[in-house]
């Protein structure tokens, strides 16, 4: 496990290294996940080392979320006051785009004939 | 000072009291969901942002003092990204087989999530500061706080409104999606992971295998690709 730990935060510090270096608009850990997915497919062993680590981090990634989500408290005010242009931009936008994205899907999956297997 | 303010003054002064407090309100949380039959309505961070929330009310805390203690959690959420690599490359297959409907209906949807949340809060009189913090919100937490912060967000806001997509999207995808009559499992999933990344897609598990593994594929490919299009997008709108 410490094996693990090390190569995935050694991929996100290579990462935020690249994107601060290069001045790239992709957040660090972002590009980390982009490079380990590339090192996964070249590599069955690293896959094997990193795999029960990361599945067991993923498991609780709902738990990490907390610490920034209490953050609310600090934003009272502006929720207040734009508690309606917020509420209706998340569920218009949320929903609008659940309907585009699957549409787009089916018709050119249809247009491409690409069908699923069950 | 009394035992009492001399073990407060402890605590207040170390991070194990919040640290302790975080990791149990989501346990909390996490029973209340799972006694809810894992209704998306009981979502567990939810839950347990409140009882924190309550919690720092009631003791008078700053929000800066709980985050020394609960930074240690946050910081996961870096490790926890790269980590998203495992998933995604166990799907890579599934990926190639649909790769034109995969690619076009992450552009379509992960645009119009920018875009249409943008033009909305903008119509009601929202600032730049506030459209910087939503502009990432249908990206996975850690992705759209890292967007947040290079906008000129605020990270905790947009960690809030990431989670209401979420929820939002878990709540309402399967009655829309049924209405719609779109039963191909690849492409509803796959769309809610797009829009409502985590959530979403632990929703989509639920609902089903295929739809789950497309909606992590979603999740991830959108993770990227908020990071590119978010800044181009909110330019439109500033």
């Amino acid at each position: 496990m410490v094996a693990a730990l090390s190569v995935i935060l050694l991929f996100q510090l290579a990462g935020e290294v690249v994107s601060r270096a290069a001045h790239l608009p992709l957040p660090g850990p972002v590009l980390g996940m982009v490079a380990m997915v590339v090192a996964l497919s070249l590599s069955p062993r690293l896959n094997a080392l990193v795999r029960p680590t990361a599945q067991g981090l993923l498991q609780h990634l709902s738990l990490l979320f907390v610490p920034a989500g209490v953050g609310v408290v600090a934003h009272m005010p502006v929720l207040a006051e734009y508690g309606t242009a917020l509420a209706l931009a998340l569920v218009g936008s949320t929903l609008v785009a659940i309907v585009v994205g699957a549409v787009t899907f089916t018709l050119v999956a249809r247009l491409v004939g690409s069908r699923a297997d069950d | 000072m009394t035992d009492a303010a001399l073990i407060w003054s402890y605590l207040a002064s170390e991070p194990l009291l919040w640290l302790s407090a975080t990791l149990v309100a989501y346990w909390i949380g996490d029973t209340l969901f799972q006694k809810a039959g894992r209704t998306p309505f009981a979502n567990p961070v939810m839950i347990a942002v409140i009882v924190l929330a309550l919690v720092l009310w009631a003791t008078a805390t700053p929000y800066a003092e709980y985050f020394e203690g609960a930074q240690f959690v946050h910081f996961m959420l870096g490790p926890a990204t790269v980590c998203l690599a495992v998933p995604l490359q166990a799907n890579l297959r599934a990926i190639r087989r649909a790769l034109l409907p995969i690619l076009a209906a992450l552009l379509a949807g992960s645009f119009t999530a920018v875009a249409s949340a943008l033009a909305i809060a903008k119509a009601l009189g929202a600032g730049p500061e506030l459209l910087a913090s939503l502009a990432p919100k249908s990206a996975t937490a850690p992705v759209a706080i890292g967007i947040s912060e290079a906008l000129g967000g605020q990270p905790t806001l947009t960690a809030v409104l990431v989670l209401l997509t979420g929820m939002i999207g878990a709540i309402f995808v399967t009655p829309m999606l049924n209405l719609l009559r779109l039963r191909d499992w690849r492409a509803r999933g796959f769309a809610t992971g797009v829009a409502a990344h985590g959530i979403g897609t632990a929703r989509a598990f639920q609902v089903h295998d295929t739809a789950g593994a497309f909606a992590s594929i979603g999740m991830g490919l959108n993770a990227v690709l908020t990071a590119f299009l978010a800044p181009l997008v909110l330019r439109l709108f500033l």
